[in-house]
């Protein structure tokens, strides 16, 4: 076995990021590396910092320090807040999705189901409509949405629909990275498992990269291989989703998992 | 010929409890243990003595607090697992480690012959297999294992203990990884189901691979056994 099959290059590389709002700090100092394939869970209660380092990840946040590298399809590792404007607008339409806690913030709430899922590929040029419909039907199949509401308007939907929406609105260019902003916090918890049965099975099916904030540690165990922790800003515990989970090493983390009641 | 698949040299495992005013509770200390192709190790002793957390130090599931792990895959450089990246220690996971785990724990929703042939479809392009071809296999283990076929389309939240045990073991032997970890793996099975452990573990040594396991039930840990470790030798320090 050679050295380049275990370790490629990895997706994303994290280094050393800061944020400030206003003089206090909001994150600092943040690192990690994410490779193709891995979902990695966020976790921390709020105010930890950890919708920031999401968002700066995402380039949605400009840092006051350090940066992200993302191995771009055409030209690998680049400095994400260093491209241009409209190379970063770009990637965040292609190789990348995002999906928002509040789905209306994802999702154009009054443009039927269909155009929500075929936007990214208008806005790639793609203008044959009745590929764009086919590809739309194809989306909402996958993400278990009857074909016969594509001409409705997403504040019609149910919340569960909602969200299940947004990812195929995202997932439709094939990214290769989606970031994800407490998924499933506002869904009952039959639609939960629902959804996350689904994540898990795109994540599988496309090799697909996730980070997902998540203050639910449950979510973070059946769908996360590894953890961070942040607390105050900074990433206290990294590891496994079960190593951080079942062998806490920080004061936070102890208690964050010593918290959690029992089902 | 035998090889040697896992080292532990000189291990310790310690847990400190930050909210009991950084109080120490120490499990185990100098384990030193060889495991060869092969073998087939009873962990002996009394219950909180460390067999599972010795267990869980070798899957990783634990952090070491001292000493060295290193596990050699039989076609791939050796491990050090208390060092090793966490991509790693997943593809160790992955090809090299199976573990039954005292309980199942798994996604709601998703139907027992899915979950069963789940480890197949895992892995690089090339060594995966289709779902399809991953479930004819899983049929023939949920049948080997007497899970009765109108449950195999159902989540198994709702099985028995021993079924889902059942199911447990069944998901991780289905593929046939050098290194298993059973953790109490017949604790709630009947007579019939236990011989049908005991015949998968002298299989599973038969093809090569190393088995370590807890069993309640002395008669069938003397049935499989090669050789037995009594965990309490560990402790003399902790």
């Amino acid at each position: 076995m050679k050295a380049n099959d275990v370790m490629p290059l990895p997706l994303l590389s994290v280094q050393g990021l800061s944020k400030n709002y206003a003089g206090r700090v909001a994150l600092q100092d943040a690192s990690f590396d994410l490779w193709p394939g891995e979902v990695l869970a966020v976790v921390g209660e709020s105010g930890s910092g950890k919708t920031t380092l999401l968002n700066t990840v995402a380039a949605r946040l400009q840092p006051d320090g350090g940066q992200v590298l993302y191995d771009t399809r055409d030209a690998g590792l680049q400095d994400v807040h260093a491209m241009s404007q409209a190379r970063r607008r770009l990637l965040a339409r292609t190789d990348w999705g995002f999906v928002h806690q509040h789905a209306a913030d994802g999702l154009r709430m009054e443009v039927s189901a269909g155009a929500n899922v075929g936007e990214r590929l208008m806005g790639l040029g793609q203008r044959n409509y009745g590929r764009l419909r086919a590809t739309a039907e194809q989306w909402l199949e996958r993400v278990e949405i009857d074909v016969a509401r594509i001409d409705d308007a997403p504040r019609t939907f149910s919340g569960g629909m909602r969200q299940r929406l947004q990812i195929a609105r995202n997932l439709v260019t094939q990214p290769r990275l989606v970031f994800m902003d407490e998924p499933t916090s506002g869904l009952d918890v039959s639609v939960q498992a629902r959804l996350l049965d689904m994540l898990r099975q795109l994540n599988q099916q496309m090799g697909l990269a996730v980070i997902i904030v998540t203050h639910d540690l449950a979510v973070a165990r059946l769908l996360a291989h590894r953890m961070v922790v942040m607390y105050r800003g900074c990433i206290v515990e990294t590891g496994l989703t079960d190593q951080v989970l079942d062998d806490p090493q920080h004061a936070y983390t102890q208690l964050l998992v010593s918290s959690v009641l029992p089902t | 010929m035998s090889t040697l698949l896992l080292s532990m040299k000189g291990v310790s495992k310690r847990f400190t409890l930050h909210h009991q005013n950084g109080a120490q509770i120490p499990v185990l200390d100098q384990v030193n243990l060889d495991v060869r192709t092969g073998e087939c190790v009873v962990l002996d002793g009394p219950s909180g003595q460390g067999k599972s957390t010795l267990l869980k130090l070798i899957y990783a599931n634990y952090r070491l607090s001292g000493g060295e792990i290193t596990i050699t895959p039989p076609q791939g450089e050796p491990v050090d697992v208390g060092s090793a990246a966490p991509r790693a220690l997943l593809q160790l996971r992955r090809e090299t480690i199976g573990y039954v785990s005292q309980f199942l724990r798994v996604i709601p929703r998703v139907p027992a012959l899915d979950i069963v042939a789940e480890p197949l479809t895992e892995g690089p392009a090339g060594s995966a297999m289709t779902l399809e071809a991953a479930r004819e296999t899983a049929r023939t283990w949920l049948q080997r294992l007497s899970i009765p076929e109108r449950l195999w389309s159902l989540p198994p939240a709702t099985f028995s203990g021993g079924e889902q045990q059942r199911i447990n073991i069944a998901r991780t032997l289905i593929k046939p990884r050098p290194l298993l970890l059973l953790d109490e793996p017949t604790a709630s099975l009947d007579g019939k189901n236990a011989d049908v452990v005991i015949t998968l573990i002298h299989e599973a040594r038969s093809r090569g691979a190393a088995v370590i396991g807890i069993f309640h039930d002395t008669a069938i840990g003397r049935a499989v056994a090669t050789r037995h470790v009594d965990v309490s030798q560990f402790r003399k320090n902790a």
